[in-house]
Formats: C-alpha cells, sequence, structure tokens
C-alpha cells in the first residue's frame, strides 16, 4: 500500500484531530448558506479522510507514529499511537463520513428536518471523538474520547426534539454513561493501579501483576465488556434500538459505524493489548463472555426476526452483528482477534448499506414497516439492488467481504476448540437469512399492498422520477450504491487487509 | 522592616481590618467591591506566601514581636499554605459572584453586615490556617464561626427555614467548640505550652488518661466541624437554606480548613509517638467508608439539589477521613489533593445552583426541569462539574480518586483492598446522583406549574465565576502535578517523613 502522505505521520495525527473541530466552525459559520455549509461538511470530510489516509498508509509501512498531548501526572497523559486496528478503524470511520455527508444532503433536506446546522456540527465532532478513540495510546485517553463521542451524538439521537426522540436519548445517554463510567472508568482505575500503566502494549499487560486463574481477571473483563456499553453486548444492549428515533443518517453511519465500531474496536483492544490473548486464554476468564457474545448472537437475532419496524430490525441486527466482534475477542486466538477485526470494517459497510436504503425508502415512500414494503422494489430497483448486496454482505455470502469475518472466526473458534461456536455462527447466518433476504425478495417478487404514503401526503419530498419508477433522490440514492460496491470490493481486497491487520496478532503471526 | 518579613501577618490582618470597614459603607454595590478587593489581595498575598514556603522550607513569624513560648507564632509550612492558597482562591471566585446572588436574597439595608461577616468568615478561616497555636486555631475558629451563624441565618429572607438551620448548626458548633476548647486547656495542663511544635515536643512519650482524653475532646470537636459521619447532621440544613454564595464558599472553604487543622493536630501535635493515634486512624477508616456509602445513599434519594450536594460533601469527607487513616504519605497527600479538589468541583456546582435559584428562585430538583434548554452554559457547567465530581478523566475528581485508590492499594493490608473496592462501589452512587440531575434538566421545558415561562439568562459576572472555577476544575485535570507535588511534599512534611519520594 503506497500512498504519498503529505506530512509526517506524528503531524497527520494532529491535523486530522483539528480539521473536524475547524470544520465544526465553518460550519456554524455558514449556518443560513445550506450549500456553503454542506460544502463545508464535505471539503472536511475529503480533508480528514485524506489526513487520515496518511497515517494509515504510515502504518502499513510498518510505522506506529505516537504523539503526547498532555502529561496529566507522571504515567498517566494523553496520548495517541496508532496501530493497525486503530488505522483500520480511523480509516473506515472517516471514509464513510464523506459517503454519509453525501446521503445526509439527500436525506435532511429530501426531509426538511430542521436545525440542519446543529446537526452538521455535531457530526464532525463525533468523527473527532471516534478518531480519538481509533488513535488513543491508553486506556485514559480512549475512556476521554468515548465518553465526547456519547455527549456528542446524545444530540444527534434527540434530533427531532419531541417527547419519544427525549425518551430514546434519555435512555441512550443514561445506559452508555452509566456503564461507562460505572463499570469501565472502576476497571481502567483498576487496571492502572494493578500494573502502574494502561498503555495498549503488545501482548498485554496484565500478564505480570494477575495470576491467570485469579477471580480479579474475570471481573475485570466483565467489567470492561460490559463498560463498553457501546459494544452493546447484552443485556446492555437496549440503547441501540431506543437510538433509532434518530434521523435515518445518524443510524447509518454513527449506529452502524462510528459510535458501534467504538464500541467493539475498545472491546477488541482490550482483549489484545490489555489482556494479551494469551493471558486471556490461559485465564479461563473469556469462556463465559464468550458464551455470552453466543447467546447474544443468537437472542438479537431472534429479536430482529419479530420486528416489523425495518429500523429496529436492522438494530437488532446490529446487536447480533456487533456480538461477533466481541465474540472474536473472546475466543482469545489469532484467527478470532483477526475475523472479529475484520468484521468491524465489513459489517460497517453491509450494514450502513442497508441503513442508507432504509433512509431512501422512507424519504420516497414515507414507509417504515417492513410489512409495506411488498412491490416496491419494482418502483425503487437500485435501492433494493444495494440492500440485496448489503444483506448478502451481512448474511455473510461470497463474493461479499462479510463472507470473511464469519470465515474466519469459524477457524478461530475451530482453533479453541469450540465447535459448538462454529454452529451458533452457522445458526445465526439461517436467521440472518431469513429476516434481511426475505426483505428484497417481498419488495421484488410480491405484489404491493397498502397505498403510498408520500403519494398521499405530498408534503413536498423530492424524489426521482422515470416512468413507473420513484427513487429517492441522487444524494440518497448514490451512497449505499457506493458502499455496496465497496462490499464487493471488499471481497476480493481480504488478503490485503489480512496482512495489514497480522501485526496486531503478535510475534507468532506477526 | 520590608515587606517579605511581614508577609505572613499580612493574609490575615488585610481581611480582619477590612471587615468593619464593610459595616460603615453605604448598602449595594460598594460593600461588595470592597470585599472583592479585599479576597483578591489575600490571594496574590497567598500565593506569594506558598511560593516562599515551597522555595525556602516553612516560614515562622512572631506575632507583636513576641517570641515563641509566649506570643503566638504563626508557622507556614506546605501545608497550611496550600489550604491558605485554597480558601483565599475560593474567596477570590467565590465573592465576584455572589455581587448579584446577593443583591436578589439579603435585604438591602443588610448587605454591609452580609459583607462584614463574610469577610470576617474569611479571616477567621485564614487565621485557623496560619496559625501555629493551638489556643489561637481555637479564637479563629470560633470567629469564622460565628460569622457563618450569621451568614446561613441571612438565608431566612428566601427560607425562614434558615434559622432553625443556623440555630442547629450554633448548637452543634458551639459544642464542637467546647469541645475542642477542653482539649486544649487539658493538652495545656499536661504540657504548659500552646505552641504545637513545642506540644509535640512535650508531648513525646507522655501516653496517660489526661494526654488521652485532650486528643478524643479535640477530635471529636473537630470532627463537628468538618461534619465528620454521625457528627453531619448540621450541615445538609445549613448549606442548604444559606444564601447561594455562602454555600459556595462554605463548601469549599469551612469543612476543607476543619479537615487540614485536623491533619495539624493527629500529626503535628500528636504524632506517631503517640500510640493512641493508631487507634484513631482505624477508627476513621471505617467512619470514612460509612461516610461514603451512608451519606452518598442519602443524596441520592434527595429531591432538593443543594441538600442532595450537601450530601455529597459529607460522602467526600469521607474520602479524605480515609485517605488520613492510611496514616502514610501518600494517603495524606491523597486526602489533601481531594481538599483542594473537592473545594473546585463543590464551588462550581453551588455556584451553578445559585445561578439557577436567582433565575428560577428555588433549589429544588423540579426547578432544573428544561435546564439544558433554558440555561445551556450553566448546564454544561453542571455536568462537567458533576462528572468531576463522579471522578472522570481530565478533571480533577479523577485525580483526587486516582490518587486515593493508588494509596490505598499501595498500603496493600486486607482492610485497604476492601476500602479500595468500596471507594469504586461508592462512586457508583455519585453517578447515581449526578445521573437523576442531568436528567431532569434534559426534560423539556415545563409548560405549566410554578417553573413555567421564560428565563432571562443569567448575569455575566456570575456566569464568568462558574466557568472560571470550571475551567479550573478542566485545568488541574490535566496539569495535575503542581498540586500533586505540594501535596505530597505537604504530606511529608505534615508526617515528619524526609520528603522527595516521587508521587
Amino acid at each position: 500500500m503506497s500512498f504519498a502522505a503529505p506530512f509526517a505521520p506524528e503531524i497527520s495525527i494532529i491535523y486530522a484531530l483539528t480539521v473536524p473541530l475547524i470544520g465544526m466552525f465553518g460550519i456554524m459559520l455558514a449556518d443560513k448558506h445550506q450549500n456553503i455549509r454542506e460544502g463545508v461538511t464535505l471539503v472536511t470530510a475529503l480533508v480528514t479522510f485524506w489526513l487520515v489516509l496518511g497515517v494509515f498508509s504510515a502504518v502499513g509501512n510498518g510505522a506506529r507514529p505516537e504523539l503526547l498531548l498532555f502529561e496529566i501526572m507522571p504515567g498517566l497523559a494523553l496520548s495517541f499511537k496508532v496501530d493497525p486496528l486503530g488505522a483500520l478503524f480511523s480509516l473506515i470511520a472517516s471514509g464513510l463520513w464523506i459517503i454519509n455527508s453525501l446521503y445526509s444532503i439527500g436525506y435532511m433536506r429530501g426531509t426538511n428536518e430542521k436545525h440542519q446546522t446543529r446537526f452538521y456540527m455535531c457530526f464532525a465532532v463525533a468523527i473527532f471523538a471516534a478518531l480519538g478513540i481509533a488513535w488513543s495510546s491508553n486506556l485514559i485517553t480512549f475512556f476521554l474520547f468515548y465518553e465526547a463521542l456519547t455527549l456528542s451524538t446524545y444530540l444527534l439521537v434527540t434530533h427531532k426534539g419531541d417527547e419519544k426522540a427525549q425518551r430514546g436519548g434519555g435512555i441512550y445517554l443514561g445506559i452508555l454513561m452509566g456503564t461507562s463510567i460505572g463499570l469501565l472508568l472502576p476497571a481502567i482505575v483498576l487496571t492502572y493501579v494493578l500494573t502502574g500503566t494502561g498503555d495498549f502494549t503488545q501482548g498485554g499487560i496484565l500478564a505480570g501483576s494477575l495470576e491467570e486463574g485469579s477471580w480479579v481477571v474475570m471481573a475485570l473483563l466483565g467489567l470492561y465488556v460490559f463498560g463498553i456499553g457501546k459494544a452493546a453486548l447484552m443485556p446492555i444492549h437496549s440503547w441501540l434500538p431506543n437510538a433509532m428515533v434518530a434521523p435515518t443518517p445518524v443510524s447509518a453511519f454513527l449506529h452502524a459505524v462510528a459510535v458501534v465500531k467504538a464500541g467493539v474496536f475498545g472491546v477488541m483492544k482490550i482483549a489484545v493489548y490489555i489482556f494479551g490473548t494469551d493471558f486471556l486464554s490461559a485465564s479461563g476468564a473469556n469462556i463465559p463472555f464468550m458464551w455470552i457474545a453466543g447467546f447474544s448472537i443468537l437472542l438479537a437475532s431472534a429479536i430482529a426476526m419479530g420486528q416489523d419496524n425495518l429500523k429496529a430490525r436492522l438494530a437488532y441486527s446490529t446487536v447480533s452483528q456487533l456480538a461477533y466482534v466481541t465474540l472474536g475477542a473472546m475466543l482469545a486466538n489469532s484467527m478470532g482477534v483477526m475475523g472479529g477485526s475484520m468484521q468491524i470494517a465489513m459489517h460497517a459497510l453491509g450494514k450502513m448499506t442497508l441503513f442508507m436504503c432504509a433512509g431512501a425508502i422512507y424519504v420516497a415512500h414515507h414507509k417504515t414497516l417492513v410489512s409495506e414494503l411488498s412491490g416496491l422494489g419494482r418502483k425503487m430497483p437500485i435501492t433494493f439492488a444495494a440492500f440485496f448486496i448489503g444483506a448478502l454482505s451481512i448474511v455473510g455470502l461470497p463474493p461479499m467481504g462479510g463472507m470473511w469475518p464469519k470465515f474466519f472466526l469459524m477457524v478461530g473458534a475451530a482453533d479453541a476448540g469450540q465447535l459448538a461456536i462454529i454452529f451458533i455462527l452457522a445458526l445465526s447466518s439461517i436467521l440472518n437469512v431469513i429476516y434481511l433476504l426475505s426483505i428484497p425478495i417481498k419488495a421484488f417478487f410480491m405484489a404491493e399492498n397498502g397505498r403510498d404514503g408520500a403519494n398521499e401526503d405530498g408534503s413536498g419530498t423530492k424524489t426521482i422520477e422515470w416512468g413507473n419508477l420513484r427513487e429517492a433522490p441522487f444524494f440518497c440514492l448514490l451512497p449505499p450504491v457506493l458502499t455496496a460496491i465497496g462490499t464487493i470490493i471488499l471481497f476480493f481486497l481480504v488478503g490485503d487487509l489480512y496482512r495489514f491487520l497480522e501485526p496486531i496478532l503478535g510475534g507468532a503471526y506477526g | 522592616m520590608d515587606f517579605f518579613a511581614q508577609l505572613p501577618a499580612l493574609p490575615v490582618v488585610v481581611p480582619f481590618v477590612a471587615a468593619p470597614m464593610a459595616l460603615l459603607m453605604p448598602p449595594g454595590r460598594i460593600p461588595w467591591l470592597w470585599a472583592v478587593l479585599v479576597s483578591w489581595v489575600s490571594f496574590g498575598l497567598s500565593l506569594l506566601l506558598l511560593e516562599q514556603v515551597w522555595v525556602n522550607g516553612p516560614v515562622t513569624y512572631a506575632m507583636g514581636g513576641w517570641a515563641a513560648p509566649l506570643g503566638i507564632i504563626y508557622y507556614i509550612d506546605l501545608a497550611n499554605a496550600l489550604v491558605l492558597s485554597l480558601v483565599t482562591g475560593i474567596a477570590a471566585v467565590v465573592f465576584p459572584y455572589a455581587y448579584n446572588s446577593v443583591r436578589d436574597e439579603i435585604n438591602h439595608g443588610q448587605t454591609p453586615g452580609f459583607y462584614t461577616a463574610l469577610l470576617l468568615c474569611l479571616a477567621g478561616l485564614i487565621g485557623v490556617t496560619m496559625t501555629g497555636d493551638a489556643f489561637n486555631v481555637f479564637v479563629f475558629l470560633e470567629v469564622s464561626s460565628l460569622a457563618t451563624y450569621t451568614l446561613v441565618a441571612m438565608g431566612a429572607g428566601r427560607d425562614r427555614r434558615a434559622l432553625t438551620a443556623a440555630f442547629n448548626y450554633l448548637v452543634m458548633g458551639t459544642i464542637g467548640a467546647t469541645f475542642f476548647v477542653i482539649g486544649i486547656g487539658l493538652l495545656y495542663q499536661a504540657t504548659g505550652t500552646l505552641n504545637m511544635l513545642d506540644l509535640h515536643e512535650r508531648l513525646a512519650g507522655q501516653d496517660n488518661r489526661l494526654v488521652k482524653a485532650a486528643f478524643a475532646f479535640i477530635i471529636t470537636g473537630l470532627g463537628l466541624k468538618l461534619a465528620m459521619l454521625p457528627l453531619h447532621l448540621w450541615l445538609p440544613p445549613a448549606y442548604t437554606y444559606a444564601p447561594s454564595a455562602i454555600t459556595a464558599f462554605l463548601a469549599a472553604t469551612a469543612t476543607k480548613v476543619a479537615v487540614y487543622i485536623m491533619l495539624r493536630f493527629l500529626f503535628t501535635v500528636f504524632g506517631f509517638d503517640f500510640p493512641f493515634l493508631k487507634v484513631a486512624l482505624d477508627f476513621f477508616l471505617v467512619l470514612g467508608i460509612a461516610g461514603m456509602f451512608i451519606a452518598s445513599l442519602a443524596a441520592v434519594f434527595q429531591d432538593d439539589v443543594k441538600m442532595l450536594l450537601a450530601y455529597s460533601s459529607v460522602a467526600q469527607i469521607g474520602y479524605m477521613l480515609l485517605g488520613i487513616s492510611l496514616g502514610t504519605v501518600d494517603g495524606v497527600a491523597a486526602s489533601l489533593i481531594h481538599v483542594v479538589n473537592h473545594a473546585f468541583i463543590k464551588a462550581a456546582l453551588f455556584m451553578a445552583v445559585g445561578i439557577v435559584v436567582l433565575r428560577l428562585g428555588s433549589h429544588q430538583l423540579r426547578a432544573f426541569q428544561g435546564l439544558a434548554t433554558r440555561m445551556p452554559w450553566t448546564s454544561w457547567g453542571i455536568v462537567v462539574a458533576g462528572l468531576s465530581l463522579v471522578g472522570v478523566p481530565a478533571t480533577v475528581g479523577f485525580v483526587s480518586k486516582f490518587a486515593l485508590l493508588s494509596a490505598v492499594f499501595a498500603k496493600g493490608g486486607t482492610m485497604e483492598i476492601i476500602a479500595g473496592f468500596l471507594i469504586l462501589a461508592s462512586s457508583l452512587l455519585a453517578v447515581i446522583y449526578m445521573m437523576r440531575v442531568i436528567k431532569v434538566m434534559l426534560q423539556p421545558v415545563p409548560t405549566d406549574g410554578p417553573f413555567a415561562g421564560p428565563v432571562a439568562a443569567p448575569p455575566l459576572t456570575m456566569r464568568l465565576m462558574l466557568w472560571i472555577m470550571v475551567g479550573v476544575n478542566i485545568y488541574f485535570g490535566l496539569q495535575a502535578q503542581p498540586v500533586i507535588a505540594i501535596a505530597q511534599k505537604a504530606a511529608a512534611t505534615l508526617l515528619g517523613v524526609d520528603s522527595g519520594e516521587a508521587f
């Protein structure tokens, strides 16, 4: 991977973190001038991506750029250090921000949402926080940006401002803040006190300080896994379906990519760099949490099947898919970690496609329920084709990128001797087929039922009409197509991705 | 005589002389300006003194030129220089803040009296902190306490319950002071001196019933003053019904000074040579933990935000006692760090509540409904200070908890490790009660009831001072080394251990 980076990667880190904040002020200044405001968002997103790409390619070449912001007290600092996993997460987040910004333009204007300036500003802050999470070099830095992400996205969840949004936002904030401060923070402090450091270190930092069989290991792991509420491991998942009151671009980007991936990314990082996979598997503390993750995969899928609201169904599907990453981390072997890490990337693209399609359907036809979608595929063939591809990727069928994580996870489960996990993974894929693929099939092959909401109220939705077709506006349509194509491209790029992520597996593979 | 030779006397002399002058001024803005000026001058002098002590070591000053056994000696080492800077620093921020709040809550004609009492209270607290004479501590403690009873009672203009709160406080406070002075009297009987350093030398090796009784009297008396758990009942009503600015000032200073003087008596006067000290420290461990939980639990169920924060203050005293009870340099340093940091936190929170009281006329939780929409800046102030109280990184609260936990685990006994986990668990209670407040603030603005209707923006000075205090919470949360270094050195001096151990 070669890319002519404009700056030294250390400098790029600073710039990439500052640019979204500058962009936020730009958006604020351009308040009333819609086109300039969205222009600022897009330019900010592009510049950020370009800078992140510089960091990414440097990491691909073996660099580990570091940066110290503050030293709070000796041994306790706010600092960054980019590893392959963080580089990958930051690349996905900043890259999909561009696509999501395009989509937001189509969606927010298409539905005449209010407070659009605040919306774009919060997005910029959320990206800043996500990048901070991705690159944090220790637990304290991770925690700070984690909280910043919660606070900045709270305003996005409650965007509509009505009572339902307020309630959803309250649950969102309550669970995410409560778990992070109540469980994650004590775990972090305990880690510092036990080991004297909280730096993410290859091979983990707990090995010398705790005995393998100690109950403290299991307690600490529990505090971490449930403390990172953004990973949405059951039973700490209920904030995610409640967050679906947000406008669809928020659900698409934050609750399929940035926020939830920040959570599972954190779980992965803590498993690999704080506990260390060897220590974790030797301690046996991972096993109960592996089962919780497996259980979470199946139960969330089962709940998803019963959801008629399209976004709610996708939300539960996300809960299920996120547990794959936690499962990978808890398998605590190299293939599990590899599978989990890949899932972060693959699921991001696939699920974002699905959410953006759901939004497009809402913009063009004001439909939110799965039962209303019959026959709609003939009116929106492009949208549903993208949906179909995204769904195939989530299910894990070739030639979609979503296949690989499942493959590696199964190998990991076999390595760990957990055959039941392989069965769970297979069963989950079947459930995915039922609740996800049924949607485009219904849309393409069944007769239309019910009335078309948009025709009825005719509330000035902007659509592309061509003969019998009635697609969402261009900016709503292009992004899901791009991400759908992305899932196919990732299928073929898996070799590069594997080589890129290999160093995090440590000695034997690195 | 040059300025620096007299410097140790000035922080206490300046407010003392200034206080009666405020009484002669016409009501309104002028006494306030005077008080602000005095607080800033005192703060400046304190910082100079802190610098001098940091560079040159402890300073001794004989009041009126009378030398040690006869005269009153001011003895300033890092521990009191730190607390002194804290008290005057808080005054320098809270006094400017007070103007609008006082104009709203206090009778116009009473303002000169109010600022006189305020300056006397400040002078008393400074005196307690600086003096090296045990009886002089009692005198200044009473100066500040009497002023405080008056100030709390002045809340009666807004809520008559301030009178009973002040009366309760007066009775309890006076009992505390009496216990304290009995203890001092017994010590005098045992040693024939009142100078703290002298006392320490002459108490060495004495372990008779007289000294034990003196110790018990002093600790109980001070326990009342600092609201140690079973003796805390005066504090919540006093804080709740006092005028807003007074609550902010007292919560950040009065109990903190009492904690300091407790440290001074425990370690400088008695010290580890005194066998009974160990017993007291174990006692503190239990009381500290009990305070953390019982008071936090009480805070969870309060529907009055000032009451909630007051109970939280009692709980935080528990953390300080826990730090003291370890009896190690790290533990005492953690306690001092928390004294400073908790002052920042509570000052900010009570100042924010004061702004709400000014605009909505109530500190009930219901009045906070929709605050996030109505007063976004004040609300953010509450959120940041609340996170600091909980102990989130990048705020001072985290530094405190971290220092305390490190000290607890470094000590390493079974009791201590259990205490460490209990600290973590009790932080959860802080999450719960702060979350309650924040959740109410996030609700939509009420459309009917007493708190409906538009609300004018709070005065700029109040918001500015609030945000300076919030900024201090963040600044020292990110740059913790100065406070930690001073506290570490101060603790080492208090315990008579060679300093130089890194944190």
